[in-house]
């Protein structure tokens, strides 16, 4: 406490300063506005906390505790729920005209002379007359930004791709700047790169933001921005006094940027008339609040999964609060969810055609995390829960939010059966196991992207996208030189001879070249992250973790289930490899039959089950950057169609340039014994050592389901307990014909809102390219015998 | 002992009540002029195995049944092969698992007694209403099937009856009346399905070398269906126990 006058002079001076100092104090610590709490006789600090119920949130920053304190499960049917007001319906038309110019013009318009940051545009709106929740990305709706931080390279070519230019006001700006791409090729090996342009690693998040953190947004609404810069001020000084090696210096300054974005964040607020230096006092402040917290992040960062969190189920006890007083109805209370989500939908990044082929259909990974259980065994599904998924009714079927649902045995029967209805109805959604995932990470976890489970707020992922292994395969057999173009990628070994291969000898190989590779893996992500935390740190998002974080650094694998048939083939058929003019591998053939992962049968599924534990293994033993704990995850993306371009001919019988299949899948065609064999095949498939993610796309008939649309929801619910009973982690569902895609493959306008779950997401089907699309339509669709 | 399989479909959505786990028995003595699956006719094909072996693989898929989901045996005919399907039923039984069989209800014999003493559901399909023209489009006899419901009756086995809709031979409502007295009184009838004609099976038939007896007939129409199972539902099956 300074008391800022001059230096005393005389008694009396002494005396009156004093007061000042006293009645300063007074002052400071009567900042909070002082409330008493009916039920408890607390006080509050807030007045905006006026009937929650007190706990430990009210002294620190603990959002589970405010939420175990206060939220209402909801055991009842969605009878309740409310369809959209004229006001909702009038926004999306003048939403959907703009999504179909943007269609046709692949982005709707670039903003070439901005660097995107909090505060760098004025306020925007889609119609500032009508809408609820406020904030745009840029000034202008679906209008994309530049974000040259992850590296300016790809912003000039997504520019580029488009028609537009990088204007020479951002090149100057970036001029004496080091990207966080820029900083990563510094260092990048001849190897690394090697092994990138082969496409035995690829995806890795080198160019652009990494994305894959959760910024707990909640706590904007929760505590508003002052309290939460005091918190990480007070955590600062505590650190502070820390012996000052590497790690804490680099925390304090991470702190010191966290403290900085904190209050661009109000800023940012206040370009909007909105002053969110205290809590959310409502129901409306609670989304707007929220989605500030969210806005801010996606404007600093361009990283590929910009995930929500966990926020249906906090949400409901503002919506809850005012409805008891009142001031909220429920028509009104699902227009400002239907808001939000118009809001969610509306994100934008700007993305190379490169980028896209990997990543179809512009998804950001906007995941909310829905229902779940809590850990005193009590359901946290509520009423908002329905109503985040009654958006897809209201607004149309869409890819965004990616809503996930957290499945548990115990959930609520009717929400399992609307959650089934959904499936049915619109093909948008997905499950996850929580049963499965709680064990690990308690009761107030989110999905990042597609399947990566995380504790909000106090843990983040270091991502890092999948590797190769059937390439990784083929490189072994050729004593590491790729089948495409023979260059020398691998270490140098002789290339496989024998005129059948051996399951032995060419396991022994693979394991070799796996060592390699996994030790290549991790040093190149060691690399990535070390970069981004350097030259791309998000300040905001990791404003809202707490000031000290455990760390996960994320490793995936793509075409599980080409390598595990390879294997399969070898073992149990004659695998005869052909080879070229320059000796090496580049065909195979096989005589016989083999048993194909897929098929609920143990003598292959044992297989993949071996490759993931000892390739998990096998990464751990390099040491992770900044100590992240190393996990793993089954899952593709569309990069399994890339993937698949860059590998040639495999042992299974799958040939050059053929995709893989997506995520854990069994290959197309390959599943002989119907739906719930290929699920068992899937459900065996360890969590345990792929805490990252296990994707499966489940595609089926409609009257496969069921004869009936009762039949059909009341089946889907069995086949995901059943599933999930078994230990399997994550089940995309569509619920489809074949003929459907073929005609809206064929007819796009007559399906523009087509939305069907591909690996870990959800993509409106006209925006995959016709490659991926064709490779959609070819996967296996469950139908009747 | 062993039985002659077609097929396991491990996803049953519309083979009984709930999620079940399907096994299509080989052979048929039945010749409908409508089979979609003439593949499973022949005797003696597919491949063998024991009871217990099918039932360990049955085993697998408990965890998708809930407690009205289990096992479906459909074929071909199962009562064809009764030895094989009572041991079945009985493992089932023992552990638990809902049984239920899709037939055509047209052969009682010595194990007739111990399949349905283990029976849950029956899928009883009656073909068609008249004696002559049942035996003229599958080759069997309708008596037997109306002694077989009987069986059923008797026992209080649930019964989901099951009829094919075919343009031209029985899309009337007076077929559909005759179906109901067929039925009247049989309070161990829950439900009637009908069926729409389809010609998927086409293709089956031309790689085997079989003529296709209804290959000039029209499919039946989603929406003939629609009303005639209105029809059937508010009628008869309105005042019968659910």
């Amino acid at each position: 406490m300074t008391d800022g006058s001059g230096q005393p002079q005389g008694s009396k001076r002494k005396y009156w300063s004093t007061i000042w100092a006293i009645l300063y104090f007074l002052v400071e610590d009567c900042l909070f506005v002082l409330f008493k709490n009916k039920k408890e006789g607390k006080i509050l600090k807030f007045k905006q906390w006026e009937g929650f119920n007190s706990g430990n949130w009210c002294e620190e920053i603990n959002v589970r505790d405010f939420i175990m304190s206060n939220y209402t499960p909801y055991y009842g049917d969605s009878s309740f729920l409310k369809g959209p007001t004229e006001r909702t319906m009038r926004l999306m038309d003048k939403l959907n005209t703009l999504l179909k110019a943007e269609r046709e013009k692949g982005v709707l318009d670039i903003d070439t002379e901005t660097v995107s940051s909090l505060t760098h545009y004025k306020a925007g709106y889609l119609d500032k007359d009508r809408e609820i929740i406020v904030g745009l990305q840029t000034d202008s709706p679906l209008k994309r930004g530049l974000n040259p931080f992850g590296g300016i390279r790809m912003v000039r070519r997504a520019c580029e791709a488009y028609g537009y230019k990088v204007s020479d006001k951002v090149e100057n700006e970036f001029q004496y700047r080091t990207t966080h791409n820029d900083g990563v090729f510094r260092v990048y090996t001849d190897e690394m790169k090697r092994a990138r342009h082969a496409g035995v690693i690829t995806g890795l998040p080198d160019a652009y933001g990494r994305g894959r953190i959760i910024g707990d947004y909640r706590r904007v609404a929760l505590y508003g921005v002052d309290f939460l810069i005091r918190e990480k001020q007070r955590d600062k000084e505590r650190i502070g006094k820390r012996l000052m090696d590497t790690d804490n210096i680099r925390l304090c300054e991470e702190l010191f940027q966290q403290i900085n974005f904190l209050n661009k964040l109000k800023e940012m607020a206040a370009l909007y008339g909105i002053d969110i230096s205290e809590p959310a006092g409502n129901a409306k402040e609670a989304f707007q609040w929220l989605y500030f917290g969210y806005l801010g992040a996606i404007k600093e960062q361009n990283g590929a999964a910009m995930s929500l969190g966990r926020v249906s189920t906090f949400l409901d006890i503002y919506i809850n609060r005012d409805i008891e007083r009142g001031i909220l109805t429920e028509e009104e209370a699902q227009e400002i969810t239907d808001d939000f989500v118009i809001k969610l939908r509306m994100a934008r990044q700007l993305r190379t055609p490169e980028y896209n082929e990997l990543f179809a259909g512009d998804p950001l990974w906007i995941t909310e995390s829905i229902g779940g259980m809590a850990l005193n065994g009590e359901t946290l599904v509520t009423k908002t829960s329905f109503r985040f998924l009654q958006t897809l009714y209201n607004l149309g079927p869409a890819p965004e939010p990616n809503l996930t649902i957290l499945w548990s045995k115990d959930l609520p029967d009717n929400f399992k059966r609307f959650c089934a209805k959904v499936s049915a109805d619109t093909a948008s959604i997905q499950y996850e196991n929580d049963d499965l995932m709680r064990k690990d990470f308690g009761d107030d976890y989110g999905i990042a992207c597609c399947v990566s489970a995380m504790k909000i707020g106090k843990q983040m992922q270091y991502f890092g996208a999948r590797c190769n292994l059937p390439k990784l395969m083929l490189l072994a057999l050729n004593g590491g030189r790729d089948e495409n173009d023979g260059s020398q990628v691998g270490p140098e070994s002789e290339v496989y001879e024998g005129d059948y291969l051996d399951f032995d000898e060419v396991k022994k190989r693979f394991d070799s070249y796996r060592k390699w590779l996994c030790s290549l893996y991790v040093n190149t992500m060691n690399v990535i992250h070390y970069m981004h935390d350097k030259y791309n740190y998000e300040k905001l998002q990791m404003a809202l973790h707490d000031s000290e974080v455990e760390r996960l650094m994320a490793f995936g694998i793509a075409g599980l289930s080409v390598v595990t048939d390879s294997f399969s083939a070898i073992k149990y058929a004659k695998v005869r490899p052909i080879r070229n003019k320059e000796g090496l591998i580049t065909d195979f053939e096989i005589e016989g039959d083999y048993p194909k992962f897929g098929n609920d049968d143990d003598r292959v599924d044992g297989i993949a089950v071996n490759l993931l534990k000892e390739t998990y293994e096998e990464l751990k033993k390099t040491p992770a950057y900044r100590n992240a704990r190393h996990t793993l995850s089954v899952l593709t993306i569309t990069s399994n169609v890339v993937y698949g371009k860059k590998t040639g001919s495999t042992p299974d019988g799958r040939k050059k340039g053929e995709p893989f299949a997506p995520g854990a899948n069994p290959m197309h065609s390959r599943e002989q014994n119907g739906a719930l064999a290929a699920l068992n095949s899937i459900a065996k498939l360890p969590y345990e050592y792929c805490k990252d993610g296990i994707s499966n796309t489940f595609t089926i008939t409609p009257s496969a389901l069921g004869n009936s649309a009762d039949n059909r929801i009341l089946n889907l619910v069995l086949i995901i307990d059943g599933y999930f009973l078994k230990n399997a982690h994550h089940i995309n569902v569509n619920v489809l014909n074949r003929d459907t895609l073929i005609d809206a493959m064929n007819n796009p306008d007559k399906y523009p809102n087509l939305t069907i779950r591909v690996s870990g997401y959800a993509v409106n089907f006209h925006k995959l390219s016709l490659e991926q699309q064709k490779e959609v339509i070819s996967r296996t669709f469950h139908e009747t015998m | 002992m062993e039985g002659y399989i077609h097929s396991y479909q491990t996803l049953g959505g519309a083979d009984g009540p709930g999620v079940r786990f399907v096994v299509f028995m080989q052979g048929c003595p039945l010749r409908c002029i409508y089979c979609h699956n003439p593949d499973t006719w022949e005797f003696g094909k597919g491949f063998k195995a024991d009871p217990k072996e099918v039932f360990e693989k049955i085993k697998r898929y408990t965890s998708y049944f809930g407690d009205r989901g289990g096992v479906t045996i459909s074929g071909g005919e199962p009562l064809a092969q009764g030895r094989f399907v009572k041991e079945l039923l009985k493992l089932c039984r023992e552990n638990e698992i809902n049984t239920a069989i899709d037939t055509s209800g047209t052969i009682i014999d010595e194990h007739t007694e111990e399949i349905l003493e283990n029976l849950d559901v029956c899928l009883l399909d009656i073909k068609f209403c008249d004696n002559e023209i049942y035996e003229k489009h599958t080759g069997a006899s309708l008596s037997r099937v109306l002694e077989f419901l009987d069986f059923l009756d008797k026992r209080g086995i649930d019964t989901w009856i099951r009829q094919v809709i075919v343009p031209g031979i029985n899309d009337s409502r007076e077929d559909m009346d005759l179906l109901c007295s067929l039925v009247k009184g049989k309070n161990c009838v829950k439900k009637i399905e009908l069926l729409p004609f389809r010609k998927l099976c086409v293709e089956k038939y031309e790689e085997m070398g079989v003529e296709f007896p209804l290959k000039d007939t029209p499919e039946a129409s989603g929406k003939m269906i629609v009303e005639l199972q209105r029809y059937v539902d508010g009628g008869i099956m309105s005042s019968a126990v659910k």
